[in-house]
């Protein structure tokens, strides 16, 4: 019966798409439409083709499938986001790279957005997916709730990420900083972000443990939150049902600080409490002890989540925003350095007594390295945050030397050291293929992140001083063309840092290739003759 | 209730209210008698790797799907 009303609801969605596309004001909008179409159809004959089969029973153990097919993803996105991200990074050192043929399709602008999402949300969604149904499921002793809820989270994901990317490229943009998609893209995750919060609070709900293990109290606020945040910032009167234009619910300063308020929290739970997650399971897990003190974990929790809320405001110095209302913002940042770093400390120490595996797994080398970026970071970000400081760094490269140090040191790393712990344990693999070549991928990495970082701070100084300085007669001196060709060589020196990055990125999938799929015989264990 | 109420009700109540909720956590991190729990709870990551709690010792690896 549930298979005849999915061939029905597939077939009816499939020729509601089609009107759509035939209907559609724009560009966008069409290829979506034809995209949902496309993607219905083939659910619909999917479906027929399996409806009547005698039925199979239900599957026990864990569900790993869904991890599997998230493990591959997040390694996909991950190329297609760093590659991206190299290639506007040349972009902006030799102009010539927006090709007069792309116009409208591949320059700068349209670009950008599709590697911060391909990045974040693409990369790095999928890996908090992946990794918080593997951990959720092992630290709850049960089966993940949901059935197929949880493939259609993934599905779904990806289909999001697909219509969000598409869109970028033909200009469907709500204009809004990591929360660009338009109107029905939104109302998609938001259903798909409902049934995420479903299967993950469903398998804790069933948990066969006493505890809820710290690591899914961060992926809970973190799912929760999101939501929150999405549907708030995401408030919008669409112009037509047959376009992707929409305007915004909110104006002026309150539209300014939803966004921020948004587009903080973003970082702080989605880049950070997710994360967070996921350092609170892999590095007691590859350090084989427990984490160093489970009360401050707690402790962490409960701080980092009550002062992060609150830190948006520093996004706003200088700007129609009240006083009171940006110096709030500073505070909380300011304080929020505590709970981060407690959170360091207490990954960090987990490895007390057991450092010399920093020298002999590189996979423990590559988390200490994502947690000593994480404490990095968050010292940089609340200093920033400071109005003084920000006048000096706002707008300048440093805020994007500052976010990539977080994002490709913290984000990047842990989620590669995730990858390699998961994927031999997935396919069930004694071991990665290759522990060398996580070693090249750990030194590349991180010489690229060094260039990328210690460029941009070069660059980002530099140019808010050039900004801000005035002659005898209180004239400026430098114009802003000035700023952009002193800032040349520092660019370049960026791009080869994003080529680094990406060629250990390229490493990596080919050691998680070989670790998954390659027929290699195990290594033979030399006995002696007897 | 307009805007000026219900900021009168976050600047007073409701900041007291979060405020001793977030030093209570301090408290019952630190209660006594949780150290034994917390242990407990730090160890979850190293139990059931390749089952569910109830199908353990039975197929192992083999019942990932």
């Amino acid at each position: 019966m549930w298979d005849w009303i999915k061939i029905a609801v597939f077939g009816i969605i499939a020729l509601l798409a089609a009107l759509a596309a035939n209907f559609a004001r724009d560009l966008a909008y069409q290829v979506h439409a034809l995209i949902v179409m496309a993607v219905a159809a083939g659910m619909f004959i999917w479906t027929v083709r399996r409806t009547g089969e005698p039925s199979v029973p239900a599957p026990t153990g864990y569900n790993d499938g869904v991890i599997r097919y998230g493990v591959i993803a997040t390694a996909f996105w991950g190329l297609a986001g760093f590659l991206v991200g190299t290639f506007i990074a040349f972009q902006l050192a030799f102009p010539a790279l927006n090709f007069e043929f792309l116009q409208g399709f591949g320059n700068f602008g349209r670009l950008r957005p599709l590697h911060t999402s391909a990045v974040i949300f693409a990369f790095g969604g999928n890996a908090l997916i992946a990794t918080s149904f593997y951990i959720v499921q092992r630290t709850s002793a049960t089966r993940l709730w949901g059935g197929n809820l949880g493939w259609f989270v993934f599905w779904g994901y990806n289909l999001f990420i697909v219509l969000a990317a598409t869109g970028y490229l033909l200009g469907a943009t709500q204009s809004k900083e990591y929360a660009e998609p338009e109107w029905y893209v939104d109302l998609w995750l938001t259903v798909v972000w409902v049934a995420y919060l479903a299967v993950f609070l469903g398998t804790i709900i069933k948990r066969k443990e006493p505890h809820i293990y710290v690591a899914n109290w961060f992926f809970l606020s973190f799912i929760v939150t999101v939501a929150m945040l999405h549907v708030v910032n995401n408030l919008v009167v669409p112009v037509s049902i047959f376009g992707s234009r929409s305007v915004q619910v909110m104006a002026g300063v309150q539209d300014a600080m939803t966004q921020w308020w948004y587009g903080h929290n973003a970082v702080g739970f989605f880049l950070t409490a997710g994360f967070l997650g996921m350092m609170y399971y892999f590095v007691p897990k590859q350090a084989e002890r427990p984490v160093f003190s489970y009360k401050l974990s707690i402790i962490h929790f409960w701080a980092l989540i009550f002062l992060y809320i609150w830190a948006g405001p520093h996004h706003l110095h200088y700007t129609a925003l009240p006083d009171w209302a940006s110096t709030l913002g500073m505070v909380f940042s300011i304080i929020l350095w505590m709970p981060s770093w407690g959170g360091m400390i207490n990954g960090l120490m987990t490895l007390s007594g057991a450092w010399d595996k920093i020298r002999t797994d590189p996979i423990i080398r590559m988390m200490v390295f994502s947690l000593g970026f994480y404490g990095m970071s968050t010292f940089e970000g609340p200093m920033m945050s400071i109005r003084a400081v920000n006048s000096l760094s706002h707008y300048t490269d440093w805020t994007i030397g500052h976010v990539h140090s977080g994002a490709l040191g913290w984000n990047g790393m842990i989620t590669f050291a995730a990858l390699y712990f998961l994927t031999p344990r997935l396919w069930g693999r004694q071991s990665l293929y290759s522990l060398k070549l996580v070693s090249w991928h750990f030194w590349l990495a991180t010489i690229g992140i060094v260039l990328y970082a210690g460029s941009m701070w070069v660059t980002g100084i530099m140019e808010g001083l050039m900004w801000r300085e005035v002659d005898a007669q209180g004239f400026l001196v430098n114009s802003f063309a000035d700023t952009v060709s002193a800032k040349f060589p520092m660019y370049v020196v960026r791009g080869m840092g994003g080529v680094l990055y990406l060629t250990g990125a390229i490493i990596m999938c080919y050691n998680l290739w070989m670790t998954a799929f390659s027929k290699r015989v195990p290594a033979a264990v030399a006995t002696p003759a007897e | 209730m307009n805007y000026h109420i219900l900021r009168e009700i976050a600047d007073s109540w409701v900041l007291l209210a979060l405020f001793l909720f977030f030093v209570g956590v301090f408290f019952w991190a630190w209660r006594p008698g949780s150290r034994a729990t917390h242990d407990d709870a730090a160890a979850v990551v190293f139990r059931n790797e390749d089952a569910p709690a109830q199908d353990s010792n039975i197929e192992g690896a083999e019942a990932r799907v």
